[in-house]
């Protein structure tokens, strides 16, 4: 194990940085779409309404390795029959929108379910004094529905990061890519799979740990 | 009364939600000043009847005018009529995560009707009245009942109304916090505001109400001063509903 850690530390750590580079790169695109797409969901509109859903159900009920495989392989062809032939995807940009699509759809859940959570009393306190829809919505309800989100949030996070790891099968070089080279180079899969293994799990336990902190903050203010 | 400025003018209102048609023909004025108390068994319309002058719940069909705007139209800018019409909900909805002099300035400030600091100041000052200056940074949670109400009404007023709307303001309170709910109500119809009060307490329409309306099924079925209609009620309706009440 010592020998890995020797050869391959610095790459090792490199690969994490791109792990955690890709998941936070998705996560703030997933929290924008998510936003999109869950206040889509929460609002009247019969055609937000329906544009909200099919983008969730549609993400959804495609598996994370087939929208990569799509997003990578996929959507390049179809760019280069439609005639922009030199129009290409590296693997960190592929995997950014294909993750970012992914987690988006499960984050506009997260975002309707939690805003649906606040009593319909403040929405219409707000619109009695004269705030209007937005105003109430970005004042009153979303700041309310923001604590009830963040579990909810924390684990999607937790759920990205290892999502990150069905990233490996489009060649980019994050934590579970890097381990594959690694074990091709060595032959010793028991500690290269320990020790990839172990960098998650610190990295994901330190995340959780930190997150129950804020978390516990924020409930205080209650 | 005729001299006087209509401040509401409902004519021939209908809702339903869905297939139930909870207001079936209703026309009703408010004048200056005036007190009026929406009376009726649950479910007879009266706080349908009380949203729909604010446009909380569209109306189906006919024509209310607030303040000279015809708020049934959808070129009416309704946030801007909502402005002098306040509302005070049988659950306070006070703002959960805001202090009491925000949940008060909030929207003043936001809709820059004042500046922070006038927003504040006018808050003191209404909370003075109420009776919780000393509550001003506190959170609702921290608040009883009757304290939730009072900050509620408070916040109502924090935006100059011309119009208050009281649905149900004591129907969630502990019986003990009732009296401090309603003399803050009898207060303010002494000093001339226009009101419009969804209650059960009886006690309350004969004191202060200078006009008492009795719905039943979406219909007003009768109504008058409150010595006519609370102490010599006409219709039948009405005299069965008052004795179970009384």
């Amino acid at each position: 194990m010592s020998f890995i850690v020797q050869t391959y530390g610095t790459m090792l750590l490199k690969a994490l940085g791109q792990t955690l580079l890709l998941t936070l790169l998705s996560l703030v695109f997933a929290m924008i779409i998510g936003m999109i797409f869950g206040l889509m969901n929460v609002g009247k509109s019969r055609l937000f309404n329906f544009i909200g859903t099919i983008y969730v159900d549609a993400v959804r009920g495609v598996p994370l390795i087939v929208l990569a495989y799509f997003i990578y392989f996929g959507v390049p062809t179809g760019m280069k029959a439609l005639g922009a032939a030199d129009f290409r995807l590296t693997a960190l940009q592929a995997g950014t929108i294909a993750l970012s699509m992914n987690c988006g759809a499960y984050m506009a859940e997260i975002i309707r379910a939690g805003i649906e959570s606040v009593d319909r009393g403040q929405m219409e306190a707000g619109r009695s004094l004269g705030l209007s829809y937005g105003a109430t919505m970005a004042l009153i309800v979303v700041p309310q529905a923001i604590r009830t989100m963040i579990p909810s949030i924390i684990n999607q996070f937790i759920i990205t990061l290892k999502d990150t790891s069905i990233l490996s099968v489009i060649g980019f070089p994050e934590l579970t890519n890097t381990g594959k080279t690694i074990m091709g180079n060595t032959f010793k899969s028991l500690e290269t799979w320990a020790i990839i293994g172990i960098m998650y799990m610190v990295v994901i336990v330190t995340l959780s740990k930190v997150a129950k902190q804020v978390e516990r903050r924020v409930n205080r203010g209650r | 009364m005729e001299d006087r400025q209509r401040k509401i003018q409902v004519t021939n209102l209908k809702k339903s939600f869905g297939k139930l048609e909870v207001l079936k023909d209703i026309s009703m004025d408010v004048y200056e000043g005036e007190v009026v108390v929406l009376l009726g068994p649950s479910g007879s319309g009266k706080s349908t009847l009380l949203r729909c002058l604010n446009q909380l719940e569209t109306a189906t069909d006919g024509k209310i005018i607030v303040d000279g705007y015809d708020v049934t139209d959808k070129h009416t800018d309704i946030n801007k009529v909502r402005e002098n019409i306040g509302m005070v909900f049988q659950h306070f909805n006070l703002f959960n995560h805001l202090n009491v002099l925000d949940n008060m300035t909030l929207a003043p400030v936001h809709l820059k009707l004042m500046t922070k600091d006038q927003a504040k100041r006018t808050a003191m000052q209404l909370l003075e009245r109420v009776g919780l200056r000393d509550k001003a940074s506190a959170y609702p949670s921290q608040l009883s009942g009757g304290q939730k109400q009072r900050v509620a009404i408070a916040r109502a007023l924090e935006m100059k109304p011309d119009i208050l709307l009281f649905d149900e303001p004591t129907s969630a309170l502990d019986p003990e916090m009732v009296g401090e709910v309603l003399a803050v109500m009898k207060e303010l119809a002494a000093e001339g505001m226009t009101m419009v009060v969804v209650t059960h307490e009886i006690g309350f329409a004969r004191e202060v109400a200078d006009r008492v309306i009795f719905m039943e099924a979406g219909y007003i079925v009768e109504e008058g001063t409150p010595e006519e209609v609370l102490s010599n009620p006409k219709e039948p309706r009405t005299i069965d509903f008052l004795s179970k009440v009384l």
